[in-house]
């Protein structure tokens, strides 16, 4: 199937637009954030030296990978309800745009703000700590395979829950309800990746590439699903 | 924009043939059939929840009928032919579904690469010029009137030089003079020989700019031009009206040329249904006068197109209610 790059361009630069002019869409991507770096920033500038041992044993930057999983519930969780709500989504479709052009250029839109977002306050956390944490405290947070796996799980994961909120929104009348039933269906991702940060699920390399691996076709079968259940007569009649 | 290859009695641009959609128990349209040529402008009218709209998304690919077949812009209308078809018809809603906190070129910039006009910002630039908007192409949406959204919705529709255009109620709530623009702009896209499907509750509009019109109640009530359908649903009467009520009328009407009857209407009032009201009106004036009336009027009565309408949605209702 030939996808055309201009009309996906149309939808990611008009989606983009709209979100930086959208105050609820703005204040919301920013604050999910705020919650997840405020308060391990806080405890991380308390923490003793002494507490570098148990740090070492857990990976505690993976907690962050709740960013990625929570914010695009935001963006996505808009993206087709959003379009209904305000009657723009029957004169998109009545144009010769393809339904998995229409999604990926919705599915882009959301991801490029929402790893933008995580990536910004990774390095704002990282640089944080290593300025003002303890010496021994900022050696046993900043670990490279860490860094590398939040680097490489951060778009994982946002696919994955723009997929779930995407198709959330196709399926609501209200913006509201559609972004928090998103985070809600986001909420499973978060709690493994807390899991694996407070070492409660032991991480290998082993179990890294193999949550990547199903993440990757995961993200994969979202579009898939996505793409199959993708409806015009149903979006624009609201029919069931 | 350009004209099409296919002018004025080039073809048909839409064929439709027992169309048919329903939403489980709930028909929306049934049974429907039409055809409008190249170039033509075919009014589309019906009370509320006649399916008019339901008509328009399903020509336009966007609902799927559960039974009949249509040629649209010479394409099958089939799932796979949405695409192709999507391309040469334009659609503009009742409500113009702009972006608001986009301004006028930018939402215009994403519909044109929508339908991947070649030599977008030259297309844009024609589009505002045909709705009069290029000094308030940099406006947000959100900040201009009803009637100013609803001539950025006709230019988005204009960009693709659409070889049919449907226009769903395009001068609801519009004050006169931007109903009035909009009216000039369809004479002007029929110079151009665009094809137009109009949906409208106005009748004197669908009157004044359709060369064609059909009554949609759900099921097709009739369509014709304008005045054919008129003489198919009245009789051709004349009105005369004299200062005294004449001494015999059944005398001075009985046995004129193309006269088949006559009512009194009022003291001093008759009706004649005629055949031919050239052949008629000459000789009833000469009978008349023959007569010795004093004649204040002689009148063909004129039935609107609202006339016709209403018989014909009324009659539903009544057929409903018993």
């Amino acid at each position: 199937m030939n996808m055309s790059t201009r009309r996906i361009r149309a939808i990611v630069r008009k989606e983009l637009r709209e979100y930086r002019r959208n105050g609820s869409v703005v204040w919301a991507m920013a604050i999910i954030p705020l919650i997840f770096v405020i308060q391990p920033l806080v405890v991380v500038f308390a923490l003793p030296a002494s507490a570098s041992n148990d740090l070492a044993h857990e990976h505690l930057l993976l907690y962050m990978l709740g960013i990625p999983a929570l914010v695009p519930a935001v963006s996505a969780g808009y993206a087709v309800v959003g379009e209904r709500q305000q009657g723009t989504l029957e004169p998109v479709l009545t144009t010769p745009v393809r339904r998995d052009e229409f999604l990926l250029g919705k599915a882009l839109a959301s991801l490029f703000p929402s790893t933008g977002v995580a990536y910004a306050v990774y390095a704002a956390f990282l640089a944080c700590v290593g300025l003002f944490a303890h010496p021994a405290v900022a050696a046993a947070l900043l670990r490279w395979p860490q860094i590398l796996a939040q680097a490489l799980f951060t778009p994982l994961l946002a696919a994955w829950s723009i997929w779930i909120c995407l198709g959330i929104s196709a399926r609501s009348s209200d913006v509201r309800v559609a972004q928090q039933l998103g985070m809600l269906a986001s909420l499973p991702a978060v709690v493994v990746t807390s899991l694996i940060a407070f070492n409660a699920i032991p991480v290998t390399l082993g179990l890294a590439v193999g949550i990547a691996a199903a993440l990757l076709l995961l993200d994969g079968l979202g579009w898939r699903a996505m793409s199959a259940t993708f409806n015009r007569e149903r979006l624009v009649t609201g029919n069931r | 924009m350009h004209s099409h290859d296919g002018g004025k009695g080039a073809g048909p641009a839409l064929v439709v043939r027992g169309l048919s959609k329903r939403f489980g128990d709930r028909v929306a349209f049934e049974n429907v059939s039409f055809e409008i040529n190249c170039g033509e402008v075919f009014g589309f009218l019906g009370p509320n929840g006649a399916g008019k709209t339901t008509t328009v998304r399903t020509l336009g690919t966007l609902i799927a009928p559960t039974s009949g077949t249509a040629m649209v812009a010479g394409f099958p209308l089939a799932p796979e032919n949405g695409m192709e078809i999507r391309r040469r018809i334009s659609i503009m809603p009742e409500s113009p579904g702009l972006y608001l906190r986009l301004s006028v070129a930018e939402n215009l910039e994403c519909f044109a690469d929508l339908y991947e006009v070649p030599d977008p910002g030259d297309r844009i630039d024609r589009a505002l010029r045909a709705v009069k908007l290029t000094d308030r192409a940099q406006d947000t949406c959100g900040s201009l009137s009803k009637g100013l959204r609803q001539r950025v919705a006709m230019a988005r529709a204009l960009l693709s030089d659409p070889q049919v255009l449907f226009l769903d109620e395009p001068t609801a709530g519009l004050d006169p003079v931007a109903i009035r623009d909009v009216h000039e702009l369809i004479d002007e896209l029929r110079q151009r020989g665009v094809t137009i499907f109009l949906t409208t509750h106005r009748l004197e509009e669908a009157e004044r700019l359709c060369d064609r019109v059909a009554i949609l109640n759900t099921t097709l009530r009739t369509i014709g031009r304008p005045d054919e359908l008129r003489d198919q649903l009245f009789a051709k009467t004349l009105a005369v009206r004299t200062i005294v009520p004449l001494r015999d009328p059944d005398r001075v009407f009985t046995g004129l040329p193309a006269v088949d009857g006559f009512r009194e209407d009022g003291t001093a009032g008759y009706v004649l249904t005629v055949t031919d009201s050239a052949v008629a009106a000459p000789a009833l004036t000469r009978a008349l006068v023959a007569a010795g009336a004093d004649v204040l009027s002689i009148s063909e009565s004129h039935r609107s197109l609202e006339d016709v309408y209403l018989e014909l949605v009324e009659s539903d209702e009544e057929a409903g209610r018993r």
